[in-house]
Order: structure tokens, then sequence, then C-alpha cells
């Protein structure tokens, strides 16, 4: 079900989000105090003006060092929060491997879990039935898929929430730094398994660290310092400037 | 984004998923659902009965029609309050409907409501009172209280995340309830000056219409049953509101 109506898959126009630095503080006391001296909450700009636009089938890498706004704009895509300013659009279905497992619990057995996760994921319960016995295939789980997700390890769990989330069969698939689940075995499988999403003309947006990874993946790379885009384009020359800009020798000033 | 997906599959997951991890680790599982609501009853008919003996009849049938609404509305009333807090994992990473997850939570409270009403009719039959076609007024009375309750939680759930102390004063609240809804004393013992505070409160409408079946097979009070409609669902819809006007800062601030 692919939405390809000539409009791109995700669009971001001129966003910008920021987090105030005092969104910590939220007891009452606090609050009065803020109330009464009325000082001006301090913010943290994650992204500032950004302008994008992901096409249909183009799959690309958000790089940037910590803290660059990478989660941010995932999170925004994703539909998690809301811009400051600016108009964040998304067209098509979404999966989004932002934390695998996150609405796991440790006390429910593995296939509970699918279900709830796939659940959350939007599937329907005939589709649920339709895929469980694939999901569980996929994650190589075996016999263990009935007993408490605490007794798996974590490789275990990982690559049982993996399987979830490629099973929703998503227009774009979202992925923040979880590739490296599991063994190297599985690995590859997972690697395998994205490389058929994009051959199947789905689109992509990834964080990762791994250069091998993005290359592997991505064609296009966004790269992102302190919430603005620096540079955007093909995969290896983004990645060749920006490893030369990590670079301990190089002289780098933030601006 | 709007999240397209099975609703209704999304909520039955997660009301199971609460029972489930509520119960897994309890030896007794179910049975404390009834523990609590008889342990209680006992010392409340003992209080009652033997130290400040009363006239009312059946008391320990009178006393489970006060404790198992309340029992309920504390109970989803406090974990609603809490839920998004609790769920943060679910808030930051999933783009699920947040208003889900409230009302999950207080579906999840009514599997343990379903034990405690069939130890109330059980013992309103023991009690010789036995059925009577006032008894179709039940699924009503309960669902309103719900629908109270539902509301309640989505207000005080979104308040939660940007002032947490709401949950200690939900807990409060819960304590000065008990004596302000009729649980262990008869709502006809009220000064009439003090009335309105007992008709406004869909729980003391609950527990005063439960007792009107259950013990006088008579229906619900009109007047009763028009402000608990009104009521709740003025709640649920304000409720609602509130909500949905902060639920899109809920991510900064969890």
């Amino acid at each position: 079900m692919s939405t390809s109506d000539g409009r791109p898959a995700i669009v971001f126009d001129q966003v910008w989000k920021s987090f105030s630095l005092h969104a910590g503080q939220m007891l009452i006391r606090d609050r009065l105090k803020h109330l009464l001296r009325r000082r001006r909450t301090e913010k943290f700009h994650a992204l500032r003006e950004i302008s994008l636009a992901v096409g249909h089938g183009e799959s690309v890498a958000v790089i940037g060092h910590n803290g660059a706004g990478k989660s941010t704009l995932l999170n925004l895509a994703t539909g998690l929060c809301r811009p400051d300013r600016g108009r964040v659009e998304v067209h098509g279905r979404i999966a989004a491997l932002l934390d695998l497992g996150a609405g796991f619990h440790p006390d429910l057995t593995g296939a509970e879990n699918v279900r709830i996760n796939a659940a959350l994921l939007g599937l329907a319960r005939r589709d649920v039935r339709q895929k469980f016995d694939e999901i569980v295939a996929f994650a190589e789980i075996g016999e263990f898929i009935h007993e408490p997700l605490r007794t798996y390890s974590s490789g275990m769990q990982m690559r049982l929430a993996f399987s979830v989330a490629v099973s929703v069969d998503p227009d774009i698939l979202i992925i923040d730094e979880v590739l490296g689940v599991g063994d190297l075995a599985f690995q590859a499988k997972c690697r395998e398994r994205i490389l058929r999403f994009r051959q199947m003309g789905k689109t992509i947006l990834c964080v990762s660290h791994a250069s091998a990874t993005l290359q592997d993946f991505c064609t296009r790379a966004i790269w992102l310092d302190h919430g603005r885009i620096v540079d955007d384009g093909p995969v290896p020359r983004l990645l060749e400037a920006y490893k030369t800009a990590m670079s301990p020798r190089a002289v780098y000033t933030t601006g | 984004m709007k999240w397209r997906g099975d609703y209704l599959y999304l909520v039955q997951n997660l009301v199971l998923k609460d029972f489930r991890v509520r119960y897994r680790n309890m030896s007794l599982g179910v049975l404390w659902s009834l523990l609590n609501p008889l342990v209680m009853m006992g010392v409340l008919t003992f209080v009652f009965t033997r130290i400040f003996p009363q006239s009312t009849p059946h008391f320990p049938l009178f006393v489970l029609c006060g404790m198992v609404p309340f029992n309920f509305f504390t109970i989803a009333w406090l974990s609603g309050t809490t839920s998004i807090i609790d769920n943060a994992g679910l808030i930051k990473r999933v783009p699920v409907p947040r208003e889900v997850v409230p009302i999950t939570t207080v579906l999840a409270c009514c599997i343990h409501l379903m034990v405690q009403i069939l130890l109330l009719l059980a013992v309103a039959m023991f009690s010789h009172k036995g059925f009577n076609p006032q008894w179709l007024w039940l699924p009503v009375l309960w669902l309103l209280e719900i629908v109270f309750v539902c509301g309640l939680a989505m207000f005080s759930a979104s308040i939660n995340v940007f002032v947490r102390d709401t949950r200690y004063i939900v807990e409060s609240a819960g304590l000065v309830l008990f004596w302000l809804v009729p649980v262990f004393y008869s709502s006809d013992i009220i000064p009439k000056r003090y009335i309105p505070i007992i008709e406004v409160n869909p729980v003391a409408a609950v527990v005063v219409s439960l007792r009107k079946i259950l013990l006088n097979g008579q229906p619900p009070a009109v007047s009763t049953l028009e402000r608990l409609i009104a009521v709740s669902f003025t709640v649920f819809a304000i409720g609602l509101i509130v909500f949905r006007r902060l639920k899109p800062r809920f991510y900064e601030h969890i």
C-alpha cells in the first residue's frame, strides 16, 4: 500500500524544536517559584530551521555528533512530538524502531509481548494471527516464546522486537541506532530484511554511528550539527567530510 | 501523524497486559480482589454492630454496597492518574494515541471490579435479598461510574505530567472521600443542608442507588440518575478536553 501520489514521504518545512531546560522540575514548589520569579526559561534548541524532503523509496541516513538533534528529528517524523515552529508532514504508514521493545514487559511471555507490541504498532487482530508464526520464526526464539521475557538474553529480546517491527509492513521505516541487534548471523538477517525493504521501494530514515551500516542501507545522508543541517548529499562524500571534521586533529569550532 | 490501527484490539491487549502484570506475581491471584472488601466488610461490620451498634439491617451487605464502588473509584482514579508517567516508555517511543493509556488503565481495574461485583451479588443472595428485576439497573450504574472515573483519570493524568504532586493530592482525596461518601453510614442521616454535597458526587449516587436496588428492591431515584448522568458525562468531556489540550506537551515533560 504505497502512497506515492507525487508527494514526498517526509517533509520538514522550517522546523524548529526546543526543549525547556527546567522541564525536570515538576513539583508544586518549583512551579510556584517559577511563577513568582517570572524568570525566562532557558531553552535548548534541538533543531533549528530544518527543511528537508525525503522522497518515496529514498533511504536517508542522519549523521552528526551526540546531541546534534538526530533523535529529535526522528521523533518528530514519527509523530511523537510536535515542532515549535514549522511543519512536519508524513505520507504513508510509519513503523519506528526507536527503542526496541518500548512496550515490552519482562513478566509477560514472548508471545504476549509480541501481540501487545504488534497492536501498538497498529496491526489488527487478523494481521497478528496471520503473521505470528512468521514473527517468531524470524526472531529464532523457538520454544522460549512461551517463557517470560525476563528469561531472555538481551540479544533474544532485541531479535523479537525487531521481528515485530518489521512485520508491520510500513511504507516508511524509521530506525534509531538499533541495528546492532543480536549476533552476527542475526545482524546479517536484519541487513537482508532492510535491503529487501529498500528494493520494495520503501522509504528508510535512519540514525547510526556505524558507517558500514550507513553505506549499506542509505544512498543519501543529512549531516546535523547543533540542530542545523550542515550538508545533505550522497553517503560516501558526507561520511568522508564528517570523519574529517570529527577527527581530533581538525580544528573544529561550533557555531 | 494519525495513528492508524485497530483501537479495539489495542485496548484489549493493553487491558490484558495490565491485568496479567498485576496478577502474575500474586500467588492468590484474583482472590486478592475478594480479600480486601471482605476484610473491610468484616471490620466495619464489627465496629458498627458491636462497638457503635446501629439499627441498619443487613449491615454487611449495606457496607459492601459502599465499599465496592468506592474501592473501584479510588484504585482506578489513582492508577489512571499515574498512568502516563508509568508508561513513559510508551509515550516517548510509540506514536500510540495517548488517550488510550489512562482509559485502558481504568478499564484494567474493571476486571478487579467485576470480581467484587460478583462478591456483592453473592452477599446479596446470601442476605435473603435475592434477585429482583431492579438488578437490571446495575450495569447502567457501573457504566456511568466507569465513564466518570475515565474522565477524572484523563484530567488528573494530564495534570500529573506537569505537576507531579497531583498523585498525592489524588491519594489524599481518596481518604477524604471515604468519609464524605456514605460508605459506612446511610445517606438518610445526612442533614438536609449537606445533601447537595452527596448529590453531585457520582460515587455517592452509585452507592445510594445500589442500596435501593439490592436492599430495598427499588429502582434508583430519577433525580439521582439524572445528576449521575449529567455529572459523569460532563466530567468525561472536561477530562477529554484538558487531556487533548495538554497531550502535545507530554513528550517534553516526561
